[in-house]
């Protein structure tokens, strides 16, 4: 057996049992990272003899992988992508205050804010539900029709904010009421007891711990965000899929879009590894706090 | 303060969840300087007097006064009460994101408005006190449990209450670690800390208690000093309860033996 700690008795306490754990862990998944690398390699060969094997094979990598368009479509496509990275980082920013705000107030008790909770709950259960593009729709067309000075001379990106703001915080507050409901209220109790008011307990006891835990599960969320900004492209923004549409229309060549999905991916998978690290910090932690 | 004034007065206090009675009129008094134990078997209500009398439970029928003040009243705002009534948990209820220096000073600092400097200064007395002088930098996981609950009395006190109410502070800790725990509780008691304390430790009840009080389904049977409950009960079910602890008492010493 060549794994190194494969067969390792496991120590149930103390310090020497995490390390134990953890060379365990880091040996299978060595061997684990090896197997899935060869399935992975045999996997897209065969997808590739596929594609190649199939009587359309040229046509197919002419449209979609021509070096030409690589190279052609690189500056608009870039430039389009730049708006979406824009996009994501604004609308995240809020999103991470609103979502917060919402669960804040969903999980604060007391009559007083029985109205407010309501909203809140009206406010996560008709925004989970509506479709983003139908958001994107009613924002970016809607608002320009109320006549309101202050919301209906804005700019698209302005209208594409508001619509991923509105949908991802209401994904965003379920998260982090997660979070909060997932602190044991003997903390609370704890608190509440040295005369902290709710709301100091809320915002230097239970707050800190809630959001730590729920840190995976937003960058799950960011994720989704920065994808879905491509469909703001849908009020004439000219981000990266609009840029790479109007590419495909002037050449007749689809690169462009090959060069788009090129471009999340890279910004996609460091966050998704990053999460999974996260993850998988957290399990560790937990593994050598109840050893 | 006027001697014929408790500092802490239970009024026929009663508390339901739903359908079940938990405390069925309990009347006590406890005197500025005084160490009450409350003694009884598990689920007679010890620990839910203690939670109402800090407020984190209301009350369904009576009265709380602290200071001849009346304070399960609604015109009371509960956060003040509890500044100056302190509680130590079984399960400790330490903040485990906050450093031991950190989980003391919050309360200090962010209700009494303390500079943080004045606020380390006094923890630092408290937790040097406790021998935990070098633990304040340490997260409480990684601290024992009886250093955990320690610092829990610590954080307590740091609020400076005029009451200190412990409700089972050693019930969850390894045998090994009680002793270090009673031996807090004992120097506070000598330092004129009113305490009322909700213990299965009855050897330690007996030593500290100027009035033991035991419960029963709810309400106060039987109260004296130490030497009275302990040495001539009066009550059939003190009597029962008390040969029962001995008897376990001894079957864990068989064991322990064996």
């Amino acid at each position: 057996m060549s794994g190194i700690g494969f067969g390792t008795p496991i120590e149930p306490q103390g310090t020497a049992g995490a390390g134990a754990l953890d060379t365990a862990r880091r040996g299978s998944r060595r061997r684990n990272a090896l197997i899935s690398a060869i399935s992975t390699v045999v996997f897209f060969a065969v997808v590739v003899g596929v594609i190649a094997a199939s009587p359309g094979a040229n046509k197919f990598l002419d449209s979609f992988f021509s070096s030409s368009g690589f190279e052609d479509s690189f500056e608009p496509i870039v430039e389009g992508f730049w708006l979406n990275v824009k996009l994501m980082l604004v609308a995240e920013a809020f999103v991470l205050m609103l979502g917060l705000l919402v669960a804040v107030i969903r999980s604060l008790p007391g009559p007083v804010l029985a109205p407010l909770r309501l909203v809140a709950l009206i406010y996560t259960d008709v925004f989970r539900a509506v479709p983003l593009i139908l958001v994107i729709f009613m924002v970016g067309l809607g608002l320009p029709a109320l006549r309101l000075d202050f919301i209906s001379d804005r700019t698209v990106f302005t209208y594409g904010v508001i619509s991923l703001v509105l949908v991802y915080s209401a994904y965003v507050a379920e998260v982090y009421r997660a979070g909060i409901e997932s602190v044991h209220p003997s903390q609370n109790a704890g608190a509440r007891s040295l005369g902290l008011t709710q709301w100091q307990s809320m915002r230097f006891v239970i707050l800190p711990q809630a959001i730590r835990r729920v840190i995976p599960p937003l960058l799950n969320d960011f994720i989704g965000l920065q994808k879905d900004t491509a469909l703001v492209g849908l009020l004439g923004l000219v981000e990266v899929a609009r840029a790479a549409e109007n590419y495909a229309a002037e050449t007749f060549n689809f690169t462009g879009y090959t060069m788009a999905a090129l471009l999340f991916i890279a910004i996609t998978v460091p966050l998704a590894r990053t999460t999974d690290w996260l993850i998988d910090r957290d399990r560790r932690r937990m593994a050598a706090t109840t050893a | 303060m006027n001697a014929a004034m408790p500092l802490l007065r239970l009024e026929g206090v009663h508390k339901r969840y739903g359908e079940v009675e938990v405390l069925r009129g309990v009347d006590l008094d406890v005197a500025e300087g005084d160490v009450v134990c409350l003694i009884g078997a598990s689920g007679c209500g010890k620990s839910t007097l203690l939670k109402c009398s800090n407020l984190i439970e209301p009350i369904s029928a009576g009265r709380i006064m602290l200071e001849g003040e009346e304070i399960t009243s609604e015109q009371t705002d509960p956060d003040r009460v509890r500044r100056h009534i302190g509680i130590v948990f079984q399960a400790f209820n330490l903040f485990p994101h906050m450093n031991v220096i950190s989980n003391v000073t919050l309360a200090p600092r962010r209700v009494l408005g303390m500079p943080q400097q004045a606020a380390e200064e006094r923890a630092r007395e408290l937790l040097a006190r406790f021998g935990l002088a070098e633990k304040e930098r340490e997260y409480p996981d990684r601290l024992s449990g009886g250093q955990q609950q320690r610092a829990a009395i610590a954080r307590a006190l740091a609020m400076q209450p005029r009451l200190l109410l412990l409700d089972e502070v050693t019930s969850a800790l390894d045998p090994e670690l009680v002793g270090e725990v009673l031996t807090v509780i004992r120097e506070l008691a000598e330092t004129g800390m009113t305490m009322v304390i909700a213990t299965h430790e009855m050897g330690f009840a007996r030593q500290i208690a100027d009035r033991v009080c035991f419960l029963y389904e709810g309400a106060i049977l039987e109260q004296g000093p130490p030497e009275a409950i302990f040495g001539s009960p009066k009550h059939e079910r003190t009597k029962g309860f008390l040969r029962r602890i001995v008897e376990a008492g001894r079957a864990a010493d068989l064991e322990a033996r064996a």
